[in-house]
């Protein structure tokens, strides 16, 4: 089994060494004892503001380690590292660390209130809902009509190659957790998926790590169009990125649910367990949201309702997970958008 | 009956074996029903796996050569529709692991061909039940097997089996406490007719002789036959015993007023003085015989009649006049006048005519025997509730200590021994008081000396 996940996470990036790697990692201080150590892919200057609130309730030292989902897939995953908490985007890969008997079961009352969609098997607990969304820039689309649905998407991009060549953005799938998660979900949602990547695959479209760059981009004028970002980030550069618009779209927006396990590693899981509740209670702190700019979980919006499909915890998302699966659909997306 | 130990309820016997046969049929229900909802919430998971692995089966495929596998989305999701229970799965083509957990053990055993197997194991420190499904696959014209075994936790499952057994333990109880209260109102119905005869045999009080006519259940009619054959010949033998006293008490009185007729007759032709002196004793003794056959006569009576009371509607007022006519021939050979003393309104007393003159007869008798001549005996009725037949005479009165035994059988005062009497006077006015719900009331006249004595009767 170990050889089989390495060999799908070595097949996600094949230059990376055995050891996890972070991108950052930094020291909060506590006031008391006890050390609360967090295996994140938040960015340290999202996640800042709650480790603070955190630590003005809970005298806790915390560590906060930022990797990208994969990274955090191989250290808790294969390489046993010791973490107390484990806070990623990629729902898939969460669920699989549960699913395999790699999560500690929690439950208190703050978890107890959690919408059941957002909690799975009282180890995994979703904190954040993040629709994907597409960002255009603004003054490209005085001209263009807003897309807001995929075949619109299609439509206009085939209208219009010669204004959308190379200014296309998307996530890389083969590196982004959250964008292979988008993707494959988009891909049981809707027939047009592969037809949209071989429109995309033929205008050169730009491939990235992280929906922050997509938005840079697109703000700065390299890029018309992102599309699958994380609507959480666009929203919270709306304020001080002109020029940039974010739709959702109308025929169904994948909800990504950010979530937090306690791995079985863990040396302070009742720290942990703090951290969980403060982060489930998140929507009674108005202040913090705003500050994040993570959306927090809502009892009633989860549900299933029309356009909004959140992403469904649970053994469906180990499917897209299989090494033969992955694979295939790797292949076939990579078939799509590659096509020089 | 002492033998057969405590007395026996009918009906704890009754509820209790009901209560018995409810407990079991409960326990009955909840096992049975465990069984049957666990069984096929079992074949629920069990067909949702199979689902499953048919799905994934259905989807391998081959590619230039090459056995592949896409796993359906829905293969994996519809497990976790109901429950939050892990999921492992493991393809494998001709014992060889192509995707999936490669340690994931495969169900074993007898089977026919092509048919889901199942099987329930430990497996990553949990349990696990796990289906495989095999399917035959022709890659380059050369035979392969695929095998695609899905497991899952029973997580699920267990909190089925929980609410299960709540609400089997529910219904159970619910069953039994309602089978127990309607089996104590089955008992309670079906021995309402026993109650009911129970009740209507201890009302009517040990002098009602007539037959048992309650409506009585067929099983309980020779109980209720015997009971009135036993009545009846009580009946019978009651009324012989009243007979014999009637007849006896005629047969014994009508010869001994004949004999005294006969000796006052002889005593009047008698000239020597000591003949009539032997005359004289012999109407003396001829007078106590016929008293106390009298009034033994009448004690048996009231005894007998008060076993049976027949009760009428009585003036005790006309008891009073009745009873001073027939004594005031005794009275006025000793000069003794009765004055009557009745109250305006006319009196209502429930009683035996017969007993209330007798008793009254004994108490007017009393007074004029141990009264001296020339004096004055006061008949009163005092109007109650409870009216008072009082006879207050100048006699001697009774000595304190006699008052309490006086009633008593065969007992007569300590200063009495000059006056023929039979000590039976006060115990029948005592018997008759009882049997009327009434008293006997001695004491001494308070107007002057002698004695009071009332017969007190309930009145209205």
């Amino acid at each position: 089994m170990r050889l089989a996940c390495l060999a799908l996470l070595l097949s996600v990036a094949a230059s990376l060494a055995l050891a996890f790697e972070l991108e950052e990692s930094r020291s909060y201080p506590g006031t008391g004892p006890g050390h609360l150590r967090i295996l994140s892919t938040a960015d340290v200057d999202v996640f800042e503001p709650i480790i603070h609130a955190f630590q003005a309730r809970h005298a806790v030292s915390i560590t906060y380690d930022v990797a990208s989902s994969a990274q955090v897939m191989i250290a808790l995953y294969d390489e046993g590292a010791e973490y107390d908490l484990a806070i990623s985007s990629a729902m898939d890969l969460q669920t699989k660390l549960a699913n395999d008997g790699l999560a500690q079961t929690y439950s208190s009352d703050a978890t107890a209130l959690l919408p059941p969609w957002a909690k799975w098997r009282d180890q995994i607990f979703a904190f954040t809902q993040e629709p994907a969304v597409l960002v255009l820039n603004a003054a490209a689309f005085e001209a263009l009509a807003v897309p807001t649905n995929r075949e619109g998407l299609i439509a206009l991009l085939r209208d219009h190659p010669e204004a959308f060549d190379g200014r296309i953005g998307t996530y890389d799938v083969r590196v982004s957790g959250a964008g292979y998660l988008f993707a494959t979900q988009d891909s049981r949602n809707t027939e047009s998926f592969w037809r949209m990547t071989e429109v995309m695959g033929r205008l050169n479209t730009q491939l990235f790590c992280c929906s922050s760059d997509m938005i840079d981009a697109v703000a700065s004028g390299r890029l018309l169009l992102a599309y699958n970002v994380l609507g959480s980030y666009a929203r919270a550069r709306l304020a001080d990125t002109p020029g940039v618009l974010v739709v959702e779209m109308d025929d169904f927006v994948s909800v990504m649910l950010r979530t937090a396990l306690i791995p079985q590693t863990a040396k302070a899981p009742e720290a942990a367990g703090l951290m969980i509740d403060f982060l489930a209670n998140m929507r009674l702190r108005p202040e913090l949201v705003a500050q994040t700019g993570l959306p927090p979980v809502v009892s009633a919006s989860g549900e299933d309702k029309g356009v909004i499909r959140p992403i469904r915890l649970g053994p469906g998302l180990l499917v897209f997970l299989d090494r033969m699966r992955r694979d295939t659909f790797l292949r076939s997306w990579v078939s799509s958008i590659k096509q020089d | 009956m002492s033998r057969a130990g405590p007395p026996v309820s009918i009906r704890r016997r009754l509820v209790v074996q009901l209560a018995l046969v409810a407990a079991l049929l409960s326990v009955a229900f909840f096992f049975s029903l465990r069984v049957v909802a666990e069984g096929a919430t079992e074949a629920t998971q069990d067909n949702i796996l199979a689902a499953s692995a048919t799905s994934i089966a259905d989807a391998v495929y081959t590619d230039a050569g090459v056995v592949r596998v896409e796993i359906p989305y829905s293969a994996l999701s519809m497990l976790g529709t109901v429950s939050e229970d892990r999921v492992f799965y493991r393809v494998i083509v001709n014992g060889e692991t192509l995707t999936g957990y490669d340690d994931l053990p495969v169900p074993e055993g007898r089977r026919s061909r092509n048919q889901p197997l199942f099987a329930t194991y430990g497996y990553r420190d949990d349990t696990f039940r796990a289906v495989v499904v095999s399917r035959a696959l022709s890659v380059a014209n050369q035979p392969r097997r695929v095998q695609v075994v899905v497991a899952q936790t029973r997580l699920g499952l267990a909190a089925i089996s929980s609410r299960i057994t709540t609400t089997a333990t529910a219904i159970g109880v619910a069953f039994f406490l309602t089978a127990t209260a309607l089996s104590t109102l089955a008992a309670q119905n079906a021995l309402s007719p026993l109650s009911r005869l129970a009740e209507a045999v201890a009302r009517r009080g040990p002098k009602d002789l007539r037959p048992v006519t309650a409506e009585t259940p067929t099983e309980l009619a020779p109980l209720v036959g015997g009971l009135n054959g036993f009545i009846a010949r009580l009946s019978a033998a009651l009324t012989r015993s009243e007979d014999l006293i009637v007849e006896a008490a005629h047969r014994v009185r009508t010869p001994l007023a004949t004999v005294r007729t006969q000796a006052e007759v002889m005593h009047l032709q008698m000239e020597k003085p000591h003949n009539r002196q032997a005359l004289r004793q012999m109407i003396r003794a001829v007078d106590e015989s016929s008293r106390s056959a009298g009034q033994l006569l009448d004690h048996a009576m009231v005894t007998l009649r008060s076993d049976q009371l027949e009760t009428e509607e009585i003036d005790p007022g006309d008891l009073l006049r009745d009873a001073i006519s027939r004594l005031s021939p005794t009275a006025d050979l000793k000069d003794i006048a009765i004055t009557l003393d009745l109250p305006q309104e006319a009196l209502r007393v429930q009683g035996d005519p017969i007993l209330l003159q007798n008793a009254v007869r004994n108490i007017l008798d009393n007074a004029i025997k141990y009264s001296p001549a020339d004096t004055e005996i006061t008949v009163r009725l005092v109007p109650g509730p409870p009216c008072r037949l009082q006879v207050c005479d100048q006699g001697r009165g009774f000595a304190a200590e006699d008052i309490a035994r006086l009633p008593d059988r065969f007992s007569r005062g300590t200063n009495v021994d000059d006056v023929i009497g039979s000590g039976l006077g006060l115990t029948i006015v005592r018997d008759v008081a009882q049997a009327h719900g009434g008293a006997l009331e001695i004491g001494a006249n308070p107007e002057g000396g002698g004695a009071c004595v009332s017969l007190v009767l309930p009145s209205y």
